[in-house]
């Protein structure tokens, strides 16, 4: 593989000298216009190198805000009018698949071997998508706060149970210190609430829908243990630990570093600022364990090949060329997002030893569980963003558990299934 | 060959036939789809095959039932009650859940009940969801449509006037109008923010720290009084300006001879300002009418249908559903409900407000 690369590379640059021979274009849409951190530049400079390094191929890029990309697709796919190389969220990529969006990615797995189970986008057994990087979530406080409450640091080996986790919240917001002990990010709509939410049903037993089947969320989503999450995630919202569903958007990014809240449940790519407030002091600790494992989401933004594209063997040529650590380092250092094999995570700047992020990456390997991957997950995310909503401000659990329920097992059936 | 209609009037059907055309693609061409989409359970992006599916994507929206829950009872049939005396009652989902005996509460959800006796009457709907938008939305007519044409026209009759600097009123009056929506409801919700938010800060200010702190968006009593409040906001400088434009018609003549005759203020105002602005008063009923039942932006920024689903509205039900679910046969079925709701309001007004003569 190396060798490989490294002749394309030498072929490249000989070629670059060389006439300008017939080159086939190849089309690739991103989601991150004008995305806050580096990505979006890196992306570009990944094109222009892949275009620089063989004769065969221009890829040209052309970018969308990450709002409306989902919806591009779709309507660019009913008009029939794909790109060959597709961005896809992880968690979306079953129902492209499924619905003949994507073609299976056709490299070859051994290439693929040592990679973050969240970076690999598989459908039915097929690889259909792989990313360049994971994220991973963590609860981010400061080793002073937790010493001021005589609460126990908790390691990845030992996470606080969820008792524990509940009372350390209680003993912080008794003290008064802070507007509130834990900031969930309640202000994140969308894919946030499924994504960071998710996996404390998971902890305490339940799921969004049945894994073994993927034909009903019944009992899973309204059986005893999901009962039980949802008392607890009301709870939390009753007794005042976190803020609710109309938190302010900028006490969100701003919040646990100006001290008003104790603890954030945050991702990998809001750490750095965090490091940078604290030093030190900085704790980024594992998900809380509520009886079945402590759990994190897994799964992010990943390139795939478009079912009509026309030179499929150009868009993997390119996706093989983005799967170099140097690339994964690149990224990691640019966006201080997880890079997917940990021989590019140790040369990258926060996830090395020692590095400000490196317990990311054991939590992303520990802790990650990918989303329900079937392509009724799009729906269900939905239901299950409003029900999390509802239940928050206060609506009856086992109303919105069944209702729920209902509303996602009709989806299936009335998808015949979902090609499972 | 060529009627009368098409022969004299060549001239007119040329210049009206780059309008009718666009009409005609995108929204009637569109209506007939939605129509059509609505009785299938066609999806935004699926392999499977379309198929006919009949009125269930109506029932399915639509559909009501009555029933009589009885109190729970000890063996000897007294009623139980917990320790506050409160009768207890089984709960729903016994009934509306996987059981055969009543079939046709398979999958409802309560939508309000009421105390008969012993017994608790609830009325169960098909989609919870949706009927709270039907009701939403007509409650957010009923207030607004009102609201926003009475201080529309009091901005009209204050900058009606021949004053130094009017422009600049007018102006600022008519700012919000020219600000695209989604950017005034970004603004209203820093503004609405719970705790310190710029409404709470002022009410704070003025009480001299009396008012508490009120979460205005995240609180079902509030939220679509909010949402109500800030539409007004936005909208009533558009409909100021139509009724200037119809103050600005009545002849100055009439307010000469009211003068001379010692009609007052008021007398002035209510027989001769009013019944001049009459066709006025109609064009801007209907418009606010039809601008009010398309609510949107404000609700998908602010508060995306909650809390509670307290501002599910039924545009925005429609969009969640065909594009959020992928749902377009239930959008398009709650776009074809919209499209019927609005045409009997908007002919209902015109009888209402006919020529008589």
């Amino acid at each position: 593989m190396k060798l490989k690369l490294a002749l394309i590379t030498a072929l490249g640059a000989f070629a670059l000298g060389g006439a300008v021979s017939a080159q086939t274009e190849l089309s690739l849409w991103y989601h991150g216009a004008g995305s806050a951190n580096a990505e979006e530049a890196l992306v570009n400079e990944l094109v222009e190198e892949f275009n620089a390094s063989q004769s065969d191929w221009v890829v040209s890029i052309e970018t969308f805000p990450q709002l409306a990309y989902n919806d591009s697709v779709g309507a660019a796919a009913l008009a029939g009018e794909l790109p060959d190389i597709l961005d896809v969220d992880g968690p979306v990529m079953p129902n492209w698949a499924w619905a003949n969006y994507m073609q299976p990615l056709g490299i070859d797995e051994a290439t693929l071997e040592g990679y973050l189970p969240g970076t690999i986008g598989r459908w039915d057994g097929v690889v259909y998508s792989v990313g360049l990087w994971d994220a991973a979530v963590a609860i981010m406080t400061r080793r002073s706060t937790l010493e001021a409450y005589d609460i126990r640091v908790p390691t990845l080996e030992e996470p606080w149970t969820g008792e524990e986790f509940t009372q350390a919240l209680m003993t912080i917001r008794d003290s008064g210190d802070f507007e509130y002990p834990l900031d969930l990010g309640m202000a994140w709509t969308g894919e946030w609430y499924p994504y960071a939410f998710s996996p404390f049903l998971q902890s305490f037993g339940g799921d969004i829908v049945d894994r073994e089947t993927y034909q009903t969320a019944e009992d899973v989503l309204n059986g005893d243990e999901a009962i039980a999450f949802a008392e607890w995630w009301q709870m939390l919202f009753e007794e005042n630990l976190v803020p609710g569903t109309s938190q302010d958007a900028a006490d969100r990014e701003t919040g646990l570093v100006n001290g008003n809240y104790a603890m954030s449940w945050n991702g990998n790519w809001a750490a750095l600022p965090v490091v940078e407030a604290f030093g030190e002091d900085a704790l980024f600790l594992p998900a809380p364990d509520f009886g079945n494992g402590p759990t994190i989401g897994a799964g992010s933004w990943q390139f795939g090949i478009s079912a009509t594209s026309e030179h499929p063997e150009g868009a993997r040529a390119f996706i093989e060329f983005a799967l170099q650590d140097r690339w994964f380092t690149a990224f990691s250092d640019g966006t201080g997002l997880l890079p997917p094999t940990a021989s590019a995570a140790a040369e990258t700047e926060n996830y090395a030893e020692g590095g400000a992020l490196e317990v990311f990456y054991e939590l992303s390997d520990e802790q990650a569980l990918v989303r329900p991957v079937t392509p009724g997950y799009i729906v269900q995310a939905r239901i299950f963003e409003s029900m999390l909503a509802d239940i928050a401000n206060g609506a009856d659990i086992f109303d919105e558990l069944d209702a729920a329920v209902d509303e996602i097992s009709r989806d299936i059936e009335r998808n015949s299934g979902y090609g499972h | 060959m060529a009627s009368k209609l098409t022969r004299a009037n060549r001239a007119g059907w040329l210049m009206a036939g780059p309008g009718v055309l666009l009409m005609a693609t995108f929204i009637i061409l569109p209506f007939f789809l939605a129509f059509a989409f609505s009785l299938t359970n066609q999806r935004l992006a699926s392999p499977n095959p379309t198929e006919y599916v009949g009125f269930s994507n109506y029932s399915d929206l639509l559909g009501l039932a009555v029933f009589r829950l009885e109190p729970e009872r000890d063996d000897a049939g007294e009623v139980l009650r917990d320790d506050d005396g409160v009768i207890e009652y089984p709960r729903l989902r016994n009934f509306t859940r996987n059981n055969d005996a009543y079939p046709h509460l398979d999958g409802k959800r309560e939508w309000f009940s009421w105390q008969s006796g012993e017994n608790r009457m609830v009325v169960l709907a098909s989609d919870v969801v949706f009927i709270r938008a039907l009701l939403n939305t007509f409650l957010f007519v009923i207030v607004v449509a009102p609201l926003q044409a009475a201080c529309a026209l009091g901005l009209a009759l204050l900058i009606n006037q021949k004053l130094r600097g009017i422009s600049f009123y007018r102006a600022v009056y008519f700012m919000p109008v020219v600000v695209s929506i989604v950017v005034v409801s970004l603004l209203w919700k820093f503004i609405y923010s719970p705790g310190d938010g710029l409404l709470n800060n002022v009410l704070g200010f003025l009480t001299f720290g009396l008012f508490q702190p009120h979460d205005w968006l995240g609180d079902p009593g509030t939220a679509l009084g909010s949402i109500m409040a800030m539409s007004i906001w936005q909208g009533v400088g558009f409909h100021m300006v139509i009724w200037l434009s119809g103050l600005q018609t009545i002849s100055p003549t009439l307010y000469e001879a009211a003068e001379i005759e010692g009609a007052s203020k008021r007398q002035t105002f209510r027989y001769v300002t009013w019944p001049g602005l009459r066709n006025t008063a109609v064009l801007i009923l209907i418009v606010i009418t039809m601008q009010a039942f398309a609510l949107f932006a404000q609700v998908d920024v602010m508060t995306g249908g909650g809390p509670l689903d307290s501002t599910q509205v039924l545009v925005f039900q429609a969009v969640e559903r065909g594009y959020g679910r992928q749902d377009i046969s239930g959008g398009s079925a709650i776009s074809v409900i919209l499209f019927v709701v609005v045409l009997c309001i908007s002919l209902i007004q015109r009888y209402l407000t006919r020529e008589k003569t």
